[in-house]
């Protein structure tokens, strides 16, 4: 029997820093034949990066393999010299970089750079390399190859130079990719589709896979094994159905529980239907924005980011807007906040219409509604005090002061299950989950009516996500808040949503009661979101029926 | 809100501002060589606002028996021509050099912050006008344009830390501007405008000291920038007049006797290196400290 391909046996990684030694990879054993696909799972800080650098001899200078041994397609590199090393990288081992943004040289042609690495592996002079750089872009599915090639990076979308990506890793021919997080920046839908495209690919040139992931339905979708990292320990490792069926770890039972696709989400409760005649909270009457763009030969100046968008959103209900990025949906949200002004259409708050508002008048209204954004690592002050930062709006209109402030922003604390201590750290100190928080903390100070949540968990953990759902769909329960809930993943909705609402390219898809959107789609575009969310394939191999629906995709691959 | 009864008082109050500072100075006091520069800058600071804690002669009494003595215990700096102790006049010459320096980076970063704020905050048409003034100021050399202005309005200490102030205010107004663009987009500003804040106090609050870095690690760099400027046009002549003493001055006195005596143009020299170095990698630190 051939060796497998990758063997890393009692890994020990160790990082060096002020005189002091952290373990960020911890006696981790796993193994890759030829062909196999593996998933590492874990949440940030869980030393998943770390491992796939140590896979490549890239540790950063004060790192260093402090045990263990680490071999790859039967050669021992575990003290391999750089010289070694580079005759692996990219021609045994390729890797998928984490963000498709920032990986690619924007000062150079796409075709220039996937030459690049043909060139690493085939030698500088290299007849056919034109040729295979176009055939490379076709393989990986980009539409005219020849026109791709002549183009820079930021004409791409982020899919498209996701693909580029791939292509880059495939230029030298490796017998095992490693993707760092492939698609984590991506839209789901994209995100399907790359990953679909890659395993299609792995398989069809029978070469090995290891998906990092934090993302735990990815992994059971794809994988042959499943390896969970906790703390720089593996805490599961085997098939994805026995750890799915039967996780050994409390914390793989944790993260199962955590994910949107796993969760058995319980409907969120029904609100007290709205009686006859009382007037929505928040209402937009056919509203339509254009934003001007910068004039290009041959494409439109006018960029229709919403056309003729009509929703309510009642006091105590969430509603859900579902789309890509690019189809409106914080567009929607700004023109509700009366930040931008739309070009038709009413915008109503509570029966008053709001549209033609200069600032000073919106300003009281703004007391009953809030906004929760996207990036918490932005959203708060970096000087500011979490105690800052909450009272902030309290301050702002004047409503307390002095002991009385400090009294609020303990009883917001409470709310969002945070301890009073933390009011006076910075938000540098706190993780990502904890921001978010702290901005939903901001956000009720006013004890608003209506919240608009733009993307809330987005930027967040698995396993944070879950957390955060909880804790808003508890504040709607106490509070009575109505939620406008903008995300591009239906599983973060389905948690939430009373009434749901599916936009494509500024246009309505579909709307109506959650049930039945995400039950009985009606539209083609809703089906495919539905299926493009991770963990439905795994969940349906191991018979848990976790939605109402099956789902066609996933049911068909499985045929296959 | 119902009113607190005392039963009730808050287990958590919000920490003073000073305990925080502490928190961040007290990293940086552990480094060595940022101490010893802050030490010579406060040195510097100190003779400026009282020279008489740090030297026991008059800087303006001649003892002509003792003229061009080398440094000895006596006289640390050695003595000019006129036998006056150098090192007595280098520290009352910190008061004037101090005050042309601080004078001319007091006053470009009062110019410099209102241009660049205005200039980011407002942006369109005024921007485009304040920014194209700006670059007619860069496009002129430093030198050549405080010249103009010492002999425009006259020699002096106070016309020579104008003229040298006007000339560093363009890259106040750069840094200034690029920071307020950066951060008025941020979401943490729209937040504060969505909860309620008026641009005056998102301004203050939050653009201002988040833009505020940046400008803070120039102006210490440019104070040293300035102490050289300033004795550079004393050097020519255009400064403080010959029985002040003032840095610039000092060493063009010493100009005569560099062969015979090198420490009465040397030593003043060596100090205002010092300062300026130490200024400089104050800056330094500030700036490796922000990230």
């Amino acid at each position: 029997m051939n060796p497998p391909l990758i063997d890393v046996r009692n890994l020990n990684v160790t990082y060096r820093a002020g005189g002091q030694a952290t373990h960020a990879v911890r006696e981790l054993s796993l193994s890759v034949a030829q062909g196999q696909t593996l998933a590492i799972v874990g949440e940030s800080g869980s030393g998943k990066t770390t491992l796939a650098s140590a896979l490549f001899g890239l540790l950063p200078s004060n790192a260093q393999v402090s045990a263990g041994e680490l071999l790859i397609a039967g050669q021992n590199l575990t003290h391999a010299s750089e010289r070694t090393w580079r005759a692996v990288r990219g021609r045994t081992l390729a890797l998928v970089p984490q963000d498709p943004m920032v990986s690619l040289n924007p000062t150079q042609r796409i075709g220039r750079q996937v030459a690049e690495s043909l060139a690493q592996a085939h030698g500088r002079r290299y007849p056919g390399v034109h040729a295979d750089v176009l055939e490379l872009l076709a393989e990986v599915g980009l539409d005219s190859p020849a026109l791709r090639a002549r183009q820079y990076p930021h004409e791409l979308s982020g899919g498209m130079r996701q693909r580029v990506l791939i292509a880059i890793a495939l230029a030298g021919n490796p017998r095992a990719i490693v993707a760092d997080e492939p698609t984590s920046a991506l839209d789901v839908t994209v995100q399907r589709r790359i990953l679909d495209h890659l395993e299609q690919r792995v398989q069809a040139r029978g070469i090995s896979l290891v998906i990092i992931t934090h993302d735990l339905g990815v992994a059971a979708d794809r994988a042959d094994r499943v390896l969970v990292m906790k703390a720089g320990e593996a805490v599961e490792y085997g098939a994805p159905a026995q750890v799915l069926a039967t996780p050994a770890h409390p914390y793989t039972r944790q993260l199962l529980a955590a994910a949107p696709a796993f969760a058995e989400t319980a409907p969120p409760p029904v609100a007290p239907t709205a009686a006859a005649g009382s007037v929505p909270l928040l209402a937009l009457d056919g509203i339509s924005k254009a934003y001007r763009v910068p004039a290009v030969q041959g494409s439109a100046s006018h960029f229709q980011a919403l056309q003729a968008l009509s929703l309510q959103a009642w006091a105590g209900q969430t509603l859900a807007i579902v789309g890509e990025s690019g189809s409106g949906k914080s567009t929607a949200l700004r023109l509700a906040l009366g930040l931008e002004k739309p070009d038709q259409g009413r915008v109503r708050f509570a029966g008053q219409d709001v549209t033609d508002l200069s600032w000073s008048q919106f300003r009281p209204l703004r007391e009953r509604m809030q906004l929760v954004q996207q990036n918490p690592f932005a959203a708060l002050d970096p000087r500011f005090t979490v105690f800052q930062s909450v009272v902030e709006p309290l301050v702002s209109f004047k409503r307390l002061k002095g002991a009385a402030l400090a009294q609020a922003a303990q009883r917001l604390m409470e709310q969002v299950q945070l301890p009073a201590s933390y009011l006076d750290r910075l938000p540098r100190e706190l993780s990502g989950g904890q921001r978010q928080r702290v901005a939903i903390a901001r956000a009720l100070a006013l004890q608003p009516q209506l919240l608009l949540l733009d993307e809330p968990v987005s930027a967040l953990d698995v396993s944070v996500q879950g957390q955060i759902l909880a804790l808003l769909a508890q504040l709607q329960a106490e509070l009575g808040l109505a939620y406008v809930l903008v995300s591009h993943d239906l599983a973060v909705v389905r948690s939430l949503a009373h009434q749901v609402l599916v936009l494509r390219q500024g246009q309505v898809v579909e709307y109506g009661a959650a049930g039945q959107v995400l039950g009985q789609p009606h539209s083609a575009y809703t089906r495919e979101l539905l299926g493009a969310i991770p963990g439905q394939r795994a969940a349906a191999r191991n018979g848990e029926q976790l939605l109402e629906r099956p789902a066609p995709m996933a049911a068909l691959r499985r045929a296959q | 809100m119902p009113v607190i009864s005392d039963t009730l008082t808050p287990t958590w109050r919000p920490r003073g501002r000073l305990l925080r500072l502490r928190e961040a100075a007290w990293p940086l006091l552990r480094r060595p060589g940022f101490v010893l520069a802050l030490a010579l800058v406060l040195f510097a600071l100190l003779a400026a606002l009282a020279p008489a804690l740090f030297s026991h002669y008059d800087p303006y009494t001649t003892t002509p028996a003792q003229m061009l003595q080398a440094p000895s215990r006596a006289h640390w700096f050695g003595t000019d021509e006129l036998g006056r102790d150098l090192y007595s006049r280098v520290v009352h010459g910190a008061r004037l050099s101090m005050f042309a320096a601080l004078t001319a980076v007091g006053l470009a970063l009062l110019c410099g912050l209102a241009l660049g704020v205005v200039s980011g905050f407002l942006g369109g048409r005024v921007d485009a006008l304040i920014m194209r003034l700006i670059d007619v100021m860069l496009a002129l050399p430093g030198l050549l344009l405080a010249l103009a202005i010492v002999t425009a309005i006259g020699f002096g200490t106070l016309p020579v830390a104008v003229a040298v102030g006007v000339g560093i205010i363009p890259g106040f107004a750069r840094t200034t501007r690029a920071e307020v663009l950066r951060v008025k987009t941020l979401p943490y500003v729209e937040a504060a405008r969505l909860g309620g804040a008026s641009w005056a106090s998102t301004l203050l609050r939050h653009v201002l000291p988040n833009a505020w870095g940046p400008v803070a690690v120039l102006a210490t760099l440019d104070v040293g920038a300035a102490i050289l400027a300033t004795a550079g046009l004393s050097f020519l002549g255009f400064g403080a007049q010959p029985p002040a003493a003032e840095w610039g001055t000092l060493i063009a006195n010493g100009r005569q006797f560099l062969i015979t005596a090198p420490w009465v143009s040397l030593l003043p020299g060596l100090f205002v290196v010092l300062v300026v170095f130490s200024l400089n990698h104050i800056a330094r630190t500030l700036e490796e400290a922000q990230r």
